[in-house]
């Protein structure tokens, strides 16, 4: 079996319609919205304050903590249980191990910097959104970074290679007569910018080699279009007038 | 050869390459990998010779030695008072550095700065994990009484105090309060109800176009219509 055409039309190495903002939450110290395709992702950031309970603080370096929470009627139309559950826990670890790479905490010792990460709205790819409105945040509320985080899903859909999955083409075999019988492999992941060094990687369904290695690369080039937008919607929060 | 990438005042973001070749240095918030030099912060780069800083535009507050600040009795211990910094650290204020009159030992502290009160410290000594000795004993530090209290971005500060003080003078003289400015991001604003209503918006006005140039007029014009 072949996979044709993507089902929305996209080239395959083509991301979803972006929208980045800068700032969108006042009361925080950083903030940003992010936005591909339907999936819409608002980070805020708080800190560096004293972290409570006591013995998670570290007397080196601050700690980077992330919160996931997709919002109650964020999915298709069944309601999700608010609060958090295995899977947000899990995202939210691997979130900020993500970030960590960059994130330099070393002049807030016993502190923490808080990420909360909510998604009024999902269409697949919610962690690599959130990834992106994150990093956005953090240079918004002025922590000291050393690179950008970028983030996008890639995969392969039945035989392609493609860049940005979306909800239907992660269940291809329910939403395409066609591709009753194909696999899907989603491989979210998350680059510094200036490197390309992987700060996440994981993947659902299988790949082989050869096909995992065209779609890092294929990576490399989306997230470079991320960072594109990440880096207009900061230097707007402060453009001229 | 190096190339300078950047223009004075440009905004650039983290990881943006300020310039290449190793004919400039690296200063404040920027740092040096291979022949490359990166910013470290979303900032204004600042072009002084050959050296390359960037200017934050939003961040925490760092305390510094010497920094005149406003915080909040939090706490009141053995030998003091813990003050908080509107920082991640809260400060001590010794006995001894808080009033220039001698304190006994057995006298109730909480008479003389109870709880909640506001201070105007100056910070004396700060350690490799922050911890902060503050002291009240020199002119220009206080208690602060009645007024009110707002909180702005620590790297506003600047621009709310202006060149050698001017905008400070001048919301003080059109508005007709008394202002106290703390490095750490709160304002002490006290006067008529009026007054410290106007005053705490130009303050706000400033933090919020502190970018933008041509701010004192920008000001003058706000509080014009008084």
């Amino acid at each position: 079996m072949v996979y044709k055409k993507r089902l929305d039309g996209r080239n395959n190495n083509q991301l979803r319609e972006m929208e980045a903002k800068v700032g969108v939450i006042t009361n925080a110290d950083g903030s940003a919205s992010f936005k591909i395709g339907k999936t819409w992702a608002i980070a805020a950031v708080y800190g560096p304050r004293e972290l409570f309970p006591k013995f998670l603080q570290d007397p080196k370096k601050g700690v980077l903590r992330c919160y996931y929470n997709m919002m109650p009627f964020s999915g298709s139309g069944e309601r999700i249980r608010p609060g958090g559950n295995r899977r947000a826990q899990e995202i939210a670890m691997v979130m900020s191990q993500a970030l960590q790479p960059v994130v330099d905490l070393s002049a807030f010792p016993n502190a923490v910097v808080d990420v909360f990460i909510e998604l009024p709205q999902t269409d697949a790819g919610t962690r690599c959104a959130g990834i992106s409105a994150a990093s956005m945040a953090l240079a918004d509320a002025g922590i000291p970074m050393k690179d950008m985080i970028s983030s996008v899903a890639v995969g392969k859909v039945d035989d392609k290679i493609v860049a940005d999955l979306d909800y239907r083409e992660e269940h291809i075999e329910e939403f395409n007569p066609e591709s009753a019988h194909a696999s899907v492999s989603d491989i979210p992941v998350a680059m510094i910018n200036n490197t390309k060094e992987i700060t996440l990687l994981q993947m659902d369904g299988e790949i082989s080699q050869k096909d995992l290695i065209a779609a890092l690369e294929l990576a490399k080039e989306a997230t470079s279009q991320i960072y594109e937008v990440q880096k207009k919607a900061l230097k707007e929060r402060f453009a001229k007038e | 050869m190096s190339q300078l990438l950047v223009n004075e005042r440009d905004v650039v973001i983290p990881g943006e390459t300020l310039a290449e070749g190793l004919d400039y240095l690296p200063g404040e918030n920027a740092y040096r990998e291979n022949d490359k030099i990166y910013s470290k912060v979303l900032g204004l780069a600042n072009v002084a010779g050959r050296v390359l800083k960037i200017t934050p535009l939003s961040g925490p507050y760092i305390l510094k030695i010497g920094d005149k600040i406003i915080g909040k009795v939090i706490d009141i211990t053995m030998s003091g008072w813990r003050v908080d910094t509107n920082t991640a650290y809260s400060a001590i204020l010794n006995v001894k550095d808080a009033s220039s009159r001698y304190i006994r030992k057995e006298e109730d502290l909480s008479k003389i700065i109870a709880i909640g009160d506001y201070v105007v410290v100056k910070v004396v000594n700060v350690t490799s994990q922050n911890l902060i000795d503050v002291s009240m004993r020199e002119p220009g530090l206080y208690k602060i009484t009645g007024g009110r209290i707002v909180n702005i971005n620590s790297q506003k500060v600047p621009r709310v105090i202006g060149k050698q003080g001017s905008m400070v003078t001048l919301i003080k003289d059109k508005t007709g309060c008394e202002i106290t400015v703390g490095q750490n991001g709160l304002v002490w604003i006290k006067g008529t109800p009026e007054g410290e209503f106007k005053a705490e918006q130009a303050v706000k006005l400033v933090e919020e176009k502190a970018h933008l140039e041509g701010l004192t007029d920008r000001v003058e014009k706000f509080l014009g219509g008084n």
